[in-house]
């Protein structure tokens, strides 16, 4: 059921209550801030936590992972691939590494899994691509954040 | 004559896209947003864009449309917006392209033809939304149609003519003075409840938020218009804001005194007076040109103002509003105007 609003004679003619609306939207348009980024120059600040593009950290050029395989294994998207491979030194290391970008949600679970603290996402949220991307391990090594 | 005909067609249709610009621009800042600002100096060119864009999209008819009405809607919405500004002068008795002895119900009878164009438009798209648009339309325009005319009576009673020029000039005296400042016989001081009533039934007319029921996009998509695309659907909005225009200039003619000087004007056309009658002629022309121009652009501005600030009516209280609020109102103001005018008052 309709609720009946009680309105006064005068309120029936909508013109008083107009014309204060009219002065709301004026004051917006004179005094309020813009809620407009202009996005190439300006960008919108994120929080250090931001979970964006990945990267493999790596000291002295020879990355942290050592193919332990936990991040495929907690990953909900499954979007990751690792061959894993010997190094001369008996040591792990992935032949390949693989994010499927279109399959990541970015939920930052490889980040916490990962026990050598290889896998990061970093602050990069401009991904816009034209094709379906696959990061290679490559791609993946640029350091891009400091985490 | 062709000189006038090309001065007012020049303007209305460079109306466009200037309004494009204004109502693209004036929204976002209305709203806290910027709007278009890249191409050109604030986004001034955006609206060459536009138009460009309108004309290389494709002029495509879906398969299930009444192709010789469907063509043909567009002209009927778009011609009748034109010819209305035929009686209006613009810029001094002389600039009036027609100047006819029924004045100002030629307006009203040419304006209420556009109504035809939107039920072609609604009935040929073989489309439900369409057809509910232009019958919601239809049934609007014909409801506020009769407290337009109704609302200009008392106008007409006092100014004793119908020819728009008359009234105009008959604006141009004074009304009383206070200390030093004259005051206009300007139709809003003679006739505030009929300005208002005007005011708000040309808003329905030119089917204008908070009127603008055929075309409701929450419940009705684009309503007449939404099976036209490319320049059909430009012509469309090129009436709308025709009609915007024809709908200002009416009201600054009827009740702002039309191409009379605004305040401080007449000041200006005393510097140039030199006793050179050429020279003051044409300086008053153009005095009175950009006063009118002046008037129509505040109330076209008006028009996006309130656009983006008042939310859509409900049918039924479309109806109740226009017949059980505005139609009433009208009649008792042309009752009182009249009751006035036998008392000697006005």
């Amino acid at each position: 059921m309709l609720a009946q609003r009680k309105t006064g004679f005068f309120n029936k003619f909508y013109l008083v209550e107009i014309i204060k609306g009219l002065m709301i939207t004026m004051r917006n348009m004179l005094f309020a801030k813009r809620a407009t980024i202009q996005f190439p120059e300006e960008r919108r600040d994120y929080s250090e936590k931001f979970r964006g593009q990945h990267y493999i950290k790596s000291v002295n050029g020879v990355e942290n992972c050592t193919a332990c395989m936990l991040c495929p294994t907690v990953c909900p998207a499954e979007c990751i691939h690792i061959v894993a491979g010997e190094r001369e030194d008996k040591e792990k290391y992935p032949i390949k590494f693989e994010i499927d970008s279109l399959r990541c949600c970015f939920c930052g679970m490889c980040e916490e899994a990962c026990p050598k603290d290889a896998i990061k996402l970093s602050n990069i949220y401009e991904m816009s691509q034209q094709n379906r991307t696959v990061y290679e391990k490559e791609f993946l090594l640029e350091q891009r954040g400091n985490k | 004559m062709f000189l006038k005909i090309g001065i007012v067609l020049v303007g209305l249709l460079s109306v466009t896209p200037i309004m494009l610009f204004v109502e693209r621009r004036g929204s976002a800042l209305l709203q806290n947003r910027l709007g278009p600002n890249r191409f050109g100096p604030q986004g001034l060119l955006q609206s060459v864009l536009d138009v460009l864009k309108f004309i290389f999209k494709e002029d495509r008819a879906p398969g299930h449309v009444n192709k010789f009405y469907f063509s043909l809607a567009p002209l009927v919405v778009v011609v009748p917006a034109l010819m209305t500004f035929a009686v209006i002068p613009f810029a001094g008795n002389d600039f009036i392209i027609a100047n006819l002895d029924v004045g100002i119900l030629y307006c009203f009878s040419i304006a209420s033809l556009g109504v035809y164009g939107i039920i072609m438009a609604g009935w040929a798209s073989n489309n439900k939304y369409s057809l509910l648009g232009s019958l919601r339309s239809s049934a609007q325009m014909i409801s506020y149609e009769l407290t337009l005319g109704l609302s200009i009576v008392g106008l007409i009673m006092i100014f004793q003519s119908v020819k728009l020029g008359d009234m105009v000039s008959a604006q141009g005296e004074t009304l009383f003075s206070i200390g030093g400042i004259d005051v206009p016989k300007w139709g809003i001081f003679l006739q505030p409840v009929g300005f208002i009533l005007f005011l708000v039934s040309s808003f329905a007319e030119t089917n204008r938020l908070p009127f603008d029921l055929p075309e409701g996009e929450a419940e009705l998509i684009a309503g007449y218009h939404l099976e036209y695309g490319s320049m059909r659907f430009a012509l469309f909005m090129l009436a709308e804001f025709v009609s915007m225009t024809v709908a200002s200039a009416l009201l600054s003619t009827l009740f702002f005194g039309g191409w009379q000087y605004l305040p401080g004007f007449s000041w200006i056309a005393h510097l140039f007076s030199d006793g050179n009658i050429a020279v003051t002629y044409l300086v008053s022309t153009l005095l009175h040109g950009i006063s009118f121009v002046i008037k129509i652009a505040s109330f076209m501005w008006f028009f996006v103002w309130v656009r983006w600030t008042l939310p859509r009516f409900r049918f039924d209280q479309l109806m109740n509003f226009g017949w059980k609020v505005l139609l009433p109102l009208a009649l008792l103001n042309v009752f009182v105007t009249g009751l006035l005018i036998y008392l000697g008052v006005l």
